[in-house]
Order: C-alpha cells, then structure tokens, then sequence
C-alpha cells in the first residue's frame, strides 16, 4: 500500500471502513498500480480478500506485493487469500470440458447469459467460517478488471447483475467492502463499458480515476488521480467531495503532489 | 511466466516444494540472473535459454525482436509470455518485415517457431527471411575458408571491427545458437537454406485446416481461431515448452507469429462491418492466447489490420489485451509524403503501448516522435529531431556585427569589389 494514498482516503490498515463499493477507473493511462494498493492494504488490515485476477498472473501481483511488503504465497496458505487466476484457469475450462460448474464457464458459451457460476465461487469464497470465530477482519472482493469480461463475450447488464449480487451479498450481508477496475475507454465508443462504468458511477461509493495528463506525455508526472466520495445512498445529500492529484509512480511507491506542485517543477 | 513455477510442481510435491519456498522467503529480495520470471520454487537452478537474458529492471526473461532499436525502444527486448501487437500499415508493406525479423531471430537463435498465416504458406514465409548481416571482412573470410577446406579461426578477435566479430559466422552449418542478444539482418538476401532446415518450425496454414473436425463446440469463436488455438496448445504441450515434461535438459522458447489476425481470411468479419456478429471472437481468442503465454517459456508476435477495424471499440479492447503495441503508420498515400519533414523516411512507428510486468513502473522512452527508414539492406528507426536550417542557403548564425555585415553584402554580386572596399 501507499502510505500517501492512505493519507489522502483518509483511511489506516486499523481502521478500514465496512460496506463500501471503491470503483477504480483509468482513462488513457494504466490504474493497475491502485488494485496492487488495495490488494496490499486489505491484506495488511487482516481482512479476508477474494482477488479475481483475470488479466494478470499470480506471479505478477506476488511480485509487485512483495515490494509493498506483503507476500501473497503466504497469504494465500494460511486462507487469508482466495485467488482466482483467470488467465491459467480459461486455458483449462475451454480446453478440457468437464461437466463440474467453474466460475468461468462463461468461456465455453456463445452467448452466456449470466454470471452465476462467478459469483457463487465469490460467495463461498468469502462466506464466514462455521465455528463463528472471526479469523479475519471482514471480507473483501478485489476485481481486475471488469472490462475484461465484456471483451470475452459477457453483457453489460449481466455484469452489472454480477456488481450487483455482489453488494448485496459482500457489502451488505457480510459487511465487507469491494474494489473493482474498469476502464475508460474515452472515445473509443465502447457504448457497453460506457453503460458499465455509468451504471458502477451510481453505486459506489469512491471513486478513484486516473487519468493521462491532457498535455500527454511528462516523465515526472504520470497521471492525474481524482478520488470522488459519494453517498449513493443520499441522492439529495450535499455535493460531494472531490480532490485532484498529480501522482508519479516509482518502483515501490507512488508520490502525489498537488496539481503543478510536481517537485522536478519545483 | 510461470513456467519455472510449473516445472517445479511437476517435480516433486506440491505442498511441500511451495511451503518450502515460501519459508525460506524472509526478505523480498530477488535474485537477478537468467532465469525465468515468476518462480516461486526458490530452490530451482535454471539454465539460461540462448538467445534471451533477463531484464535489468526486474529479472524478467526478454528475447529480441529482431530488430536492436526497436528492443531498446520496448525496454529491452520482448519479455517472454508476452505478445507484441503490430498494428499494420495501411498497405501492408513494412509490418510483414518486422514479422520477418521476428522469425529470423528466433531461427538464428535456435528456437522453435511456430508461424501462422490465412494469406500465405508459412514454408513460404521462412524462405523470404532475412539473412544475418555479414560484413565484407567476414565474408572474405568465409570465401577463403570455403576455397581452402580448412576449419575457420573462431578465435581471431578483431581490433577494430569488433562488433562483426560477434556476427554468428555463416560457415557453421547447423543450428547457429548465437549467444549473443539481437542480430542485424540484411533485407537484400534470403536466409540460408540450410538455417530454415536446421531449425525446428512448424506451420499453420488455415486453408489447410478448414476441413478437419472440431472437437470442441464453437462457443463463438471463429473456427479459424479456434484451430488456431487449439494447434498453438497441442505444440506447447507436446514440446514441453509449459514446463509439463521436466525430463527434458534443455528448455527452448517457442516463438509465434500469427499474420493479419483479424482479416477476413481468418473468417472474422471485423474488417468488413461495424455491427459484426462475433465481436467478440478476436477478442476472446487473444485472451485465450495470453492464458496459453504465460504459462509457457514463449512469446508471440500478431500483426493485424487494426486500420480496417470499423468498429473502434474494439481495438481498444485488444489493446488492452495484448502486452506490447506497436503501431506503424507509413507515409504512402498520405499527405505526409511531401511534408519536408518526413521526406528522409518512410513511415512513423508509434509505440503504444508498454507493459508494466512484475512492476509498479516500465521503461517507456522518453522520445515519441520515431520514424523508420527501410534502406535497401537495413529497416532502421530513429528519432525526429534534426533542426533544419531556414532561410538562405549559407547564412551564417552566430557572427559578429562586421562580418555579419561584410557577408550580407554577397547577397547583391554584380556590385563590383569598389562596393566592398567603401565599407572598409
């Protein structure tokens, strides 16, 4: 995690809030280095963290969370982590067909309708444990990325079906929090990730969007990360609050710094 | 690039190799040396591959494209269980070459090569590959030694010319393993018969393939993709390159190259409509593809028609689904041909897209405005940055006040030398 992020939520390993939707999102730019923070952070805040990883290996993640000081393997051993590893299990759901539901069944179909089977490894990924001790502090879904699932064949409103059954179960029942990842297409015109990413804006209750700077390439700077919280709940309550940052992303942390502040400016 | 991690577990216990690994685990340092990325078996010794070294960033196992420049301009080289997307120029002129080049360097390296094409017969794509760059110094060698039958001097170093003397010597005949990390390649000239047949290759060729039965049910992906897949898959598995044959002593990198994927001649008909009805069917299969990459010792190349694409979604999508993005764009057609500015090249290449592989950060170059040049021999990039002199043609900058004088006076020369003496 990056303590600087963790000064700008306003948030501690100690004193992680409960029930919250975080949607990341990126537009011209790459926000993966904000799902290597969270996956960090919950996990050092002793929470129960369900990763569905579809774009990236394992490796990668254990690699980059080794340099923000956690270690996934381990994690993962003592039942803290549940990993699912889209891209070794897709080879083996659409190659080998096996009659037993797999969370990404969606594969093998031509037009899948749902995203049930997904979401039942999601529920009892993180339903709580029977003997009614709290090993850990609340459970976390952690999704990277949603966007992926529209590009494999999934519809937008099923995916939204998905977010949806999600909450419900994590944030609401469990009292967890969730964090996912779309991302921007701008223009593009990606009318079904634009109706994603509307449709996620509504029901969450921070947002963090990285964005390319206008002015396009900067060595020292890389992006611009604005961090919006709502209160999805209030429609009508007062306007929100919204901050923007510059960030520069180094090898094991990210500083951020005020809009023209960047020190190499300086 | 979990491989090594593979190779692991199919040898000994699970349980036992992992929980081992992750005890002895106290720091997060990482030992850097040729070895594949991603292992989590600590205990592995793995031998280095010819013709990759890792990343001085972070370790990770690159191999070249071909092409020096363009390893220097993706940080490097191509990390292995990645692909590299070429976006094609719009008449197909300079992507088939870099595709080329990805393949020379993998026979010259000796890896295997898997190459896949709907347009062309991948027997012939292999005899149209470059052949390494010999310097005149080095073929006069090879002249001599042929005429006299004697074994050549491998250990002659050259003083002077000593990059040539890296060159893979042409008169060994067998598979050329190079030690050495990206060759030079001479467009002009084929390769060497007797290289392509040394090397281990094997070819997809849809027209082939259409009549052979699936044997899994369609599932939206065009049956041109899904053979495709399914062959990539077979080679993997069959040639051990997953790591689920750990008899065998020594590891190779498959290379792939998969020509126009995305054209009509793959049965995919994004190229053709904006509305298609199997939108998704490139976009799934190059996912597919990336699940097949990393967890193999290989790493692919795909030029695609993304100019023909209608639908602009849908190259972002694959964008975001492929590791590295190279966009060529060439001046043939365009109004930039007679722009004074690009009039000593021949296109633009745009590096799109960079991977950030076991890292928080890449190594993007700082300069965006590259060119390339294809020379007769050589295909070359480099930077647009020449300052052009404006104005006259041997105006002078930085002069003193009277000689600045004394020159502009040239401007009138029927003005007799009398002119030029007044001012003094």
């Amino acid at each position: 995690m990056f303590p600087e992020l963790n000064n700008l939520l306003n948030i501690t390993p100690d004193r992680a809030e409960q029930g919250k939707l975080t949607l990341l999102c990126d537009a011209k730019t790459d926000g993966s280095f904000l799902v290597h923070h969270f996956l960090s952070f919950y996990l050092k805040a002793n929470c129960k963290v369900c990763f569905v990883a579809l774009i990236q290996s394992f490796s990668h993640y254990n690699i980059v969370g080794q340099k923000l000081g956690v270690s996934l393997t381990s994690a993962r051993e003592r039942g803290q982590l549940v990993f699912l590893e889209g891209l070794k299990s897709s080879v083996d759901v659409f190659f080998q067909a096996n009659e037993e539901p797999h969370p990404l069944q969606f594969l093998r179909e031509a037009n899948p309708g749902n995203l049930q089977p997904l979401f039942e490894f999601v529920r009892e990924a993180l339903k709580p444990e029977e003997n009614g001790e709290a090993a850990w502090r609340c459970p976390v879904l952690l999704v990277d990325d949603l966007s992926l699932l529209l590009s494999l064949g999934v519809g937008a409103v099923a995916v939204l079906d998905f977010v949806h059954y999600c909450r419900a179960t994590v944030c609401w029942e469990l009292k967890g929090n969730m964090v996912v990842l779309v991302h921007d297409s701008g223009d593009a015109e990606d009318e079904e990730n634009d109706i994603l990413l509307n449709g996620l804006s509504h029901q969450s209750h921070l947002i963090l969007r990285t964005e390319g700077l206008a002015t396009g390439f900067c060595r020292d700077v890389h992006g611009q990360l604005r961090i919006l919280w709502r209160r999805p709940s209030q429609p009508t309550a007062p306007r929100d609050r919204s901050l923007t940052y510059q960030y520069k992303i180094q090898d094991k942390s990210v500083s951020f710094f005020a809009k023209g502040m960047s020190p190499a400016v300086l | 690039m979990a491989a090594a991690a593979t190779c692991g577990t199919g040898a000994g216990s699970t349980a036992s190799v992992a929980s081992a690994a992750s005890k002895s685990k106290v720091t997060s340092f990482q030992r850097r040396g040729p070895r594949a990325s991603g292992t989590d078996s600590g205990g592995l010794r793995l031998v280095s591959i010819a013709g990759t070294r890792p990343s001085v960033r972070n370790g990770q196992l690159l191999v070249s494209t071909g092409l020096p420049a363009l390893d220097q301009l993706l940080g490097g080289g191509l990390a292995v269980g990645t692909v590299l997307l070429i976006e094609e120029d719009k008449y197909n002129i300079y992507s088939p070459l870099l595709f080329k080049y990805f393949l020379a360097e993998g026979i010259i390296s000796g890896h295997t090569l898997l190459v896949a094409s709907a347009k062309e017969d991948p027997a012939d794509i292999l005899q149209e590959l470059p052949a390494p760059l010999l310097d005149d110094n080095c073929k006069k060698e090879l002249d001599e030694d042929v005429c006299n039958h004697k074994t050549p001097e491998s250990n002659v170093k050259m003083k002077i010319a000593w990059r040539y003397q890296l060159l893979p010597k042409m008169e060994q005949i067998g598979p050329v393993s190079s030690s050495r990390f990206g060759h030079y390649y001479d467009i002009s000239k084929r390769i060497p018969q007797e290289l392509i047949e040394a090397s281990n290759w094997h070819g997809f060729f849809l027209p082939e393939k259409r009549s052979s039965p699936l044997k899994v049910e369609s599932c939206s992906l065009t049956h041109g993709y899904l053979k495709l897949l399914q062959f990539i898959q077979n080679i993997i598995y069959e040639e051990g390159f997953d790591g689920s044959n750990p008899q065998k002593k020594k590891k190779n990198i498959l290379r792939i190259g998969i020509q126009n994927l995305g054209s009509p001649l793959w049965g995919d008909d994004i190229c053709c409509t904006e509305n298609c009805d199997n939108s998704h069917s490139l976009t799934k299969f190059l996912y597919l593809l990336r699940g097949l990459l990393r967890t193999s010792l290989s790493a692919c190349i795909i030029t695609m028609p993304t100019h023909l694409i209608q639908n602009k979604a849908i190259i972002a999508r694959v964008t975001n689904l492929s590791d590295t993005v190279v966009g060529l764009e060439s001046f043939i057609g365009s109004e930039r041909e007679t722009n004074p500015l690009y009039k000593d090249y021949h296109g633009l290449i745009h590096i799109r897209q960079i991977p950030r592989l076991n890292n928080l950060i890449c190594d993007e170059s700082d300069v965006k405005d590259l060119a390339f040049k294809l020379k007769r021999k050589l295909f070359t990039i480099e930077y647009i940055t020449k300052l052009k002199s404006y104005g006259l043609q041997d105006q002078k900058y930085f002069l003193t006040g009277h000689l600045q004088r004394k020159f502009a006076m040239k401007k009138n020369p029927f003005r007799g030398s009398y002119t030029l003496k007044k001012t003094y």
